[in-house]
C-alpha cells in the first residue's frame, strides 16, 4: 500500500478521495484515526495527519472535536465536479493520443464507447447523452 | 508521577576526534595508529515528539553521534544538548537527564549472566517511566523467554530483548541504534508496528539509525543523512522521496530537460536516454516532460542516499566500522 512515487500523504489523500467518490465512504461516515492509519499501513502518524489536514482544507473531511474525522456533507458532489473537469485532460487526452499513434479512427472509438455501457446505475443517463 | 514531556536533542557544531593511539600488530609488535575525525561540523536537531531516521553507510559516524546523547562520550568540540523544549542541557554526568535518555545499541545493555527478568527489575529501578506489563507483553510478542539468561539467547532474540527494553522504558528521548540487527523479517515488522502503536499512545522523541532504508523510511517524520562524519542533509522525510528523479525518453528531449541540473547518472539505450537528476521538478517541468514523451520516475529515499553518499566517496577506501578520515595535522585539537 502507498508504494507510488508521490509523497505518501498525497497517496493517502488520493485513496480517501477515491473511497468517497466510489461511495465506499458515505457522507458523515467516520474515517480511521491517524493512529489506526499509522499502525494499519505502517507509516508515521504525522504523515497521515498531513493527509487529513489537506482533506479538511478541501472540505472532503471535517473534524468533530474529541470524536475524530468524518466525511463532510457534499464531499462526493464536490469531488465529482472537480474530477469531471479534469477527466478529459488527464484521462481521455492521453488515451486518444495513444489511439492516434496506433491509427485507431475516431469512428472506431465512438463505436466502442456506444457498445460499452457502464455496468448498472446510470445507463439511462448514458443513453440520453450518447 | 507524570511522565516527562518529549525531549529535543541538539548538536551544535559538534566534532569528535579519536586520539592517536597504539594497537597490537599481527606479529605482536605495537604500532602507532593515527588519530581520526569521527564527526565534524555536526549541527542538527532531533525535534521533540517526532520520529527521526538517522541514515548513513557503515562507518559514517551514526553510533558515535548517538552515543553523545546518552553521554557515553563527550564531544571533542561543540555542544550536545538534550531536554524538554526551553530547558536543553548538557547530559554529561547529569543523572536526571541521562535517566530520561535511552540509547539502545545492538544487544542492548542487559545483565548477561542473569535471567531476563533480572534485567527488567534493573530497568524498573533505573527508568522512571518503565512499564513492566508492557515489557512482558512485548517479550511474549517476540517470543523471548523471561526465565533464560540473556547470554544464551540467539542474536535475533537478544535484539528483540533490546527493542523491548527500548520501548518499555518509554524514555522521553529513545534512540534505537541499528537495534534490528539479527532479527528476522517478521520480528522486524512486529517491532515497527509496536513502535508506531506505542509512540501514538505515548508521544516521545524517537531516533532510529538504520541502513534498511526501504523498510523503515515510512516510519520517519524527519531524516538526517550522515556521510563520513558530516551531516549531508536534515529534512522532513516526505520531501525527500521526490528529490532524486529519473528522466527517461528521447535523448534530445531528456538532455534539454536535464540542462542546468545536477546530473548524477546517465545511461544511453539506443535513441533513449535515462538521466538521474538531483533536485525537485516543478509542475511546468513535469508538463514539459509529458509533452516531450519523457517519463519521470522517483528514486525514493534509498536512491537519494545511494547517490549522495556515493558521489562524495569517490576515490576513497572504505572507512571500516568506526573510524572516519585520517586526522590531517589536527592533533593539536586532541
Amino acid at each position: 500500500m502507498f508504494d507510488g512515487p508521490e509523497p505518501i500523504y498525497l497517496q493517502i489523500a488520493q485513496m480517501i478521495r477515491a473511497q468517497v467518490l466510489s461511495g465506499e465512504l458515505q457522507e458523515e461516515d467516520q474515517v480511521m484515526s491517524t493512529t489506526q492509519f499509522a499502525t494499519t499501513f505502517r507509516i508515521n502518524p504525522a504523515t497521515a495527519q498531513k493527509a487529513f489536514g489537506q482533506l479538511v482544507e478541501e472540505k472532503v473531511l471535517y473534524k468533530r472535536r474529541g470524536l475524530g474525522m468524518f466525511v463532510a456533507p457534499g464531499a462526493r458532489d464536490r469531488l465529482q465536479a472537480e474530477h469531471r473537469a479534469r477527466y478529459f485532460d488527464e484521462v481521455l487526452a492521453p488515451a486518444l493520443a495513444q489511439a492516434a499513434l496506433l491509427d485507431i479512427s475516431a469512428d472506431d472509438i465512438v463505436a466502442y464507447v456506444r457498445g460499452h455501457r457502464p455496468a448498472g446505475g446510470s445507463s439511462a443517463a448514458w443513453e440520453e447523452t450518447s | 508521577m507524570n511522565p516527562l514531556p518529549p525531549f529535543t536533542a541538539r548538536f551544535d557544531d559538534v566534532e569528535v576526534t579519536f586520539p592517536r593511539s597504539w594497537e597490537m600488530g599481527e606479529n605482536g609488535v605495537a604500532r602507532r595508529v593515527s588519530g581520526s575525525v569521527a564527526l565534524e561540523n555536526i549541527t542538527c536537531e532531533f525535534p521533540a515528539g517526532q520520529i527521526t531516521g538517522l541514515l548513513g553507510r557503515n562507518g559514517a559516524g551514526k553510533s558515535t553521534m548517538l552515543s553523545l546523547l546518552a553521554a557515553f562520550r563527550r564531544p571533542t568540540r561543540g555542544a550536545v544538548l538534550v531536554g524538554p523544549d526551553g530547558d536543553l542541557r548538557d547530559p554529561w554526568e547529569d543523572a536526571a537527564l541521562t535517566s530520561a535518555v535511552l540509547v539502545v545499541q545492538e544487544g542492548g545493555d542487559v545483565l548477561q549472566d542473569e535471567k531476563v527478568e533480572a534485567t527488567f527489575s534493573y530497568y524498573a529501578d533505573l527508568r522512571p517511566d518503565w512499564d513492566p506489563e508492557y515489557a512482558r507483553e512485548l517479550l511474549d510478542l517476540f517470543e523471548v523467554p523471561l526465565r533464560k539468561k540473556a547470554s544464551v539467547l540467539s542474536r535475533g532474540k537478544r535484539s528483540a530483548l533490546a527493542a523491548t527494553l527500548g520501548l518499555a522504558a518509554r524514555a522521553p528521548l529513545t534512540v534505537f541504534d541499528e537495534v534490528y540487527l539479527g532479527m528476522d523479517a517478521p520480528t522486524r515488522f512486529a517491532f515497527y508496528d509496536a513502535l508506531l502503536a506505542d509512540y501514538a499512545e505515548h508521544p516521545r522523541t524517537i531516533v532510529m539509525s538504520s541502513h534498511l532504508v526501504e523498510e523503515t523510511e515510512r516510519l520517519f517524520e524527519n531524516v538526517v543523512l550522515l556521510d563520513r562524519g558530516r551531516v549531508v542533509l536534515a529534512e522532513p522525510a516526505d520531501d525527500l522521496r521526490t528529490r532524486v528523479t529519473s528522466l527517461t525518453g528521447p535523448t534530445a528531449a531528456v538532455d534539454h530537460l536535464a540542462a542546468g541540473r545536477d546530473v548524477l547518472h546517465r545511461q544511453h539505450l539506443g535513441p533513449t536516454t535515462r538521466v538521474t537528476v538531483h533536485g525537485p521538478l516543478s509542475d511546468d517541468d513535469a508538463r514539459a516532460a509529458a509533452a516531450a514523451g519523457v517519463t519521470i520516475g522517483h528514486e525514493g529515499l534509498e536512491g537519494l542516499l545511494i547517490h549522495l553518499t556515493r558521489s562524495s566517496r569517490e576515490g576513497t577506501g572504505d572507512g571500516g566500522t568506526t573510524a572516519g578520515r585520517p586526522l590531517a595535522g589536527k592533533e593539536s585539537h586532541r
